[in-house]
């Protein structure tokens, strides 16, 4: 294993020291427990927007505080979800007398932790609404599974709830809010090659020099089944053809259009990727009228992508273009 | 002979001792079927625990049992912090106050500690996951007429439940949403399940 780190144990520290060092003039960073939070927070009468989960996946969630996005970003040990203490004390943190959304991953070990964050009572009179994603259509959602997990979206939920937040919407209504937009995204991804975790030191799965893995998620976890790669037009549409048919997406349906990389695929690769999508997209009728195309939501040194459609309506799309100010996402401001 | 506080000590020394040992054992089973940081994760919380069992006194199994619950839960993350911290947060409950613990009453907080994993994680027995191993484990500890012997039975109950997760097909956890293809793979949490019972064993047993 070759990565730019001291010890796998520091990893997570090490790396927050460099977000203190690099967005100190924004962001408070808290050690112990660890979470990321605005310099500003709380803000007072404005609805408060925590997430967390495990590391790796950078820039969610840490790179989204900020004004218009997120409050607090609880980050766990790489692909670990974070532990109830860090989401407690960042909900106090950023409390500002109108509750706290919990923008919560499907994940077995998020949601549980989320909920025995709650449970354990220290967050002291807060009003708390969780907004769960679980957009990913790689996965059967039925009894006999863990559900869907949440990937892409989560990153859009993220910006739209945290500008009606902004506008200073109820906590109900930026909750609402969240939900509606889950339910309106679809995502699926796919990796040429696994990712090694720091504490591992090992591939996450085995793939050959020759094939590529259909249906990842953001955890190094293998995919629905495997093929040897073909053109980027016949990837394309093995994840755009079950993202279309699931919601289902349908002509004239107004979409915000994400092609997301997994951390190690070079932007001309998403890029051309966009063009397949977006001649995807038109050839069914879609307008996309927003687009967001780079390294989002990511599984370390990956390589691959996933995609995401949002089915938009008005509301979404004046929260996705609100101001926003992180250091990863920035524009309006 | 009962359990008493410096048992349960042991016990849990025993315990942390062995997810070193085995860090990369249950990471190797951990990266076929889930995201690989079973081991890695388990020898932090259980590091941790050791640390806070040092840092104060504990008066009773129940107390000593509690602070690793804490330790886990506030270290750990993933699944396992929440599954084996309601677990001991559950079992220290049930033994709250008592220093010498019979065999009626361990096998009951066991059964506390069960009944607290499935609440916490909706799973039944044959979704392949921690509580193949525990559910026959604490079963045989309550049919057992002495600690010893129900103990030893423990052991070998855990080790076959642990076994029989390989053929299973996952329904909860990471490891679902490989359907078919978590065939053939022992569950990690089933597996450190196991070296759970075996450590009680080494320790408890008079």
């Amino acid at each position: 294993m070759k990565k730019l780190i001291n010890a796998p144990d520091a990893v997570l520290q090490d790396a927050l020291r460099g977000v203190e060092a690099a967005h100190g003039d924004r962001v408070r960073v808290s050690y112990d427990p660890a979470f990321i939070v605005r310099l500003d927070a709380p803000v007072q009468g404005k609805v408060g927007i925590i997430s967390g989960g495990g590391s790796g996946h950078e820039p969610m969630h840490g790179g989204y505080v900020g004004p218009g996005m997120l409050d607090a970003a609880c980050p766990g040990e790489v692909f670990t979800s974070p532990t109830p203490d860090q989401m407690t004390e960042a909900t106090k943190a950023v409390d500002g007398g109108a509750g706290v959304v919990h923008i919560v991953k499907n994940y077995t070990g998020d949601v549980m932790n989320f909920d025995m964050a709650a449970e354990l009572g220290r967050s002291e009179d807060i009003e708390v609404e969780t907004v769960l994603t679980n957009d990913d259509v790689a996965v059967e959602d039925s009894l006999y599974t863990a559900g869907r997990r949440g990937v892409g979206v989560t990153v859009l939920v993220e910006k739209i709830c945290g500008g009606a937040a902004e506008d200073h919407k109820s906590l109900k209504e930026v909750a609402d809010l969240g939900r509606r937009v889950n339910s309106a995204g679809r995502s699926m991804g796919m990796a040429l090659t696994p990712c090694i975790t720091p504490g591992s030191g090992n591939p996450s799965f085995e793939l050959g020099d020759d094939e590529v893995e259909i249906g990842i998620g953001i955890h190094g976890e293998p995919g629905r089944f495997r093929e040897k790669v073909g053109p980027a037009s016949q990837i394309a549409e093995r994840l755009m053809t079950p993202i279309l048919e699931d919601l289902p997406f349908s002509e004239g349906d107004r979409v915000l259009a994400f092609v997301n990389g997994m951390g190690g695929t070079p932007l001309i690769e998403l890029y051309l990727m966009y063009g397949e999508v977006a001649k995807i997209a038109g050839e069914h009728g879609l307008s996309i009228e927003r687009n967001l195309i780079g390294n989002f939501i990511t599984s370390l040194e990956m390589q691959g992508c996933s995609i995401t459609l949002l089915k938009l309506d008005d509301e979404m799309l004046r929260y996705w273009d609100a101001p926003v100010n992180t250091p990863a996402l920035r524009w309006g401001a | 002979m009962p359990v008493t506080r410096d048992a349960t000590l042991d016990w849990m020394k025993r315990f942390a001792g062995e997810m070193a040992e085995h860090r990369a054992e249950l990471v190797a089973l951990d990266t076929a079927i889930g995201d690989g940081d079973h081991g890695t994760n388990m020898n932090r919380g259980m590091t941790k625990a050791l640390e806070k069992l040092d840092g104060a006194e504990q008066a009773d199994p129940g107390a000593v049992l509690k602070t690793v619950a804490m330790a886990l839960v506030s270290s750990v993350g993933g699944a396992a912090g929440p599954l084996y911290g309601t677990l001991f947060l559950q079992m220290g409950g049930a033994l709250a106050g008592e220093t010498e613990v019979d065999l009626p009453r361990y096998a009951a907080a066991w059964r506390k500690g069960l009944e607290g994993v499935q609440a916490r994680g909706k799973a039944q027995p044959g979704d392949k996951t921690m509580v193949d191993a525990m559910t026959p484990a604490v079963e045989a500890l309550e049919g057992a007429s002495d600690l010893d012997s129900g103990l030893q039975a423990a052991v070998q109950a855990a080790e076959e439940g642990m076994k029989a997760t390989t053929p299973l097909i996952a329904r909860k956890g990471r490891a679902s949403y490989l359907g078919e293809r978590s065939k053939d793979h022992q569950d990690p949490g089933a597996t450190s399940t196991y070296y759970l019972f075996k450590t009680a064993a080494e320790a408890l047993a008079g």
